[in-house]
């Protein structure tokens, strides 16, 4: 259900475009349906014609041959006083549709070309500044599309413009992250250009955005120097998701009693791969070394694509 | 609060699965939690009797089926039991334990009527 309206599926999608600028567009719900039929085609005849059927609940399987198999039900095996059809094997991970969505909006970006970047993080840490000044110094050497997670107002998706870069702004309303769904719509509506880079910025949230794959290349998470050096520690499923910790606002370490080299210690302690970059978004220092890896890796998944 | 989001899935899939196999209604669905995973059964609860209200699943039973979490401990070479997600070995102390057990998010099967 829309967590924003209770109408559905879509959450509010802002492409900043006449039509879709603050208005709800609940124009194309939708909905995935899943057809993973088993029935039992063994019996030539079928008995569940009704409720005048009901007494003749079959939980066996008649073959041409006239045996009878009771182990040939749905949960493969027969329980004494319980008719085996009561169970169904479903072994099927919560958040196996998310995750097909998810390898969906990847196979999408893969063959564009296009690469992406989940940033997540807490609220205020900096990541809309952080994308702001990636988009003015890098907008003359790679095009950059955005799609901003928030659950109100349209505030980020304006700063990214105002950038110069295009944006599409998700509403989730009620909703603490953003799931593959929303940024699969968010994507059609972009269109970003083939080889291009695609940010995603999540809700302001340390927790909930780490379980949902959206089909970025990435997870970048984003944390600031005025939170403590514990945030790995404490919230250890985001920073087990990520692939990159972009730890922001240096220019304040002078100030602070931060120690940068314990916090990256215990970022690895959950997460040994994790590769640190440590910038300044409004001084703009360490932010080369951060372009110089987004530009790298850009390249090579543009020339996969070419590849592939 | 992304419970409310797992169980919205949990319901949907629940209701696919019983439909597809012509079933009038749910009695029981079992999920498998790992304790490492990152959700809370109780919020999972709490966000079912939201969820469940209308649907085919409106009556039935959640059962949470807890799994506890394991690790591969490189330095002791055995299984050992983990109390967190990134805790260190409860033999050795070291910390070069891999997960491999307690993070399930699953749901194993439904009672249909």
């Amino acid at each position: 259900m829309c967590t924003v309206c209770g109408c559905g599926t879509d959450p509010v999608i802002d492409d900043g475009t006449e039509n879709g600028a603050g208005g709800h567009k609940h124009d194309h719900h939708h909905h995935d349906h899943e057809h993973e039929h088993e029935h039992e085609h063994e019996h030539g005849h079928d008995h569940d014609h009704g409720d005048h059927h009901d007494h003749h609940d079959h939980d066996h399987v008649h073959h041409e041959d006239g045996a009878t198999h009771y182990g040939k039900g749905i949960a493969g095996v027969h329980v004494p006083g319980m008719s085996q059809e009561k169970i169904i094997q479903v072994e099927r991970d919560i958040l196996s549709k998310n995750d097909r969505l998810a390898a969906a909006n990847r196979a999408h970006l893969a063959q564009r070309g296009i690469f992406a970047l989940n940033f997540v993080s807490s609220p205020g840490s900096g990541k809309t500044t952080l994308l702001a000044r990636m988009i003015r110094e890098l907008k003359e050497r790679m095009e950059i599309t955005v799609i901003e997670g928030d659950q109100q107002t349209s505030n980020d998706a304006m700063r990214i413009r105002e950038a110069g870069a295009r944006a599409v702004q998700i509403n989730t309303g009620k909703g603490c992250h953003l799931d593959a769904h929303m940024v699969g719509h968010a994507i059609e509506t972009l269109e970003p250009a083939e080889n291009s880079v695609l940010f995603i910025e999540n809700v302001g949230n340390l927790v909930c955005p780490a379980a949902f794959d959206l089909g970025e290349a990435h997870k970048v998470v984003v944390l600031s120097v005025t939170e403590g050096e514990d945030k790995p520690l404490k919230y250890p499923d985001m920073f087990a998701a990520a692939d990159i910790m972009v730890l922001n606002k240096s220019d304040l370490l002078p100030h602070l009693d931060f120690n940068t080299g314990l916090c990256i210690a215990n970022a690895m302690r959950v997460n040994p791969k994790l590769q640190t970059f440590i910038v300044s978004a409004r001084t703009g220092e360490g932010m080369e070394a951060l372009y110089a890896w987004l530009e790298a890796s850009a390249a090579r998944r543009a020339a996969a694509a070419k590849v592939a | 609060m992304h419970e409310m989001s797992l169980m919205e899935s949990v319901v949907e899939i629940a209701c696919e699965t019983a439909v597809s196999h012509g079933a009038k209604g749910i009695r029981v669905i079992r999920l498998d939690v790992g304790r490492l995973s990152h959700a809370d059964p109780d919020a999972l609860l709490f966000c079912y009797d939201a969820i469940r209200r209308g649907s085919l699943a409106e009556e039935a039973a959640l059962e949470i089926n807890r799994i506890a979490g394991e690790g591969w401990c490189l330095d002791c070479e055995k299984t050992v039991p983990l109390e967190e997600r990134f805790g260190a070995c409860p033999e050795c102390g070291r910390s070069r334990v891999q997960m491999t057990a307690g993070d399930e998010l699953k749901i194993r099967d439904l009672e249909v009527i």
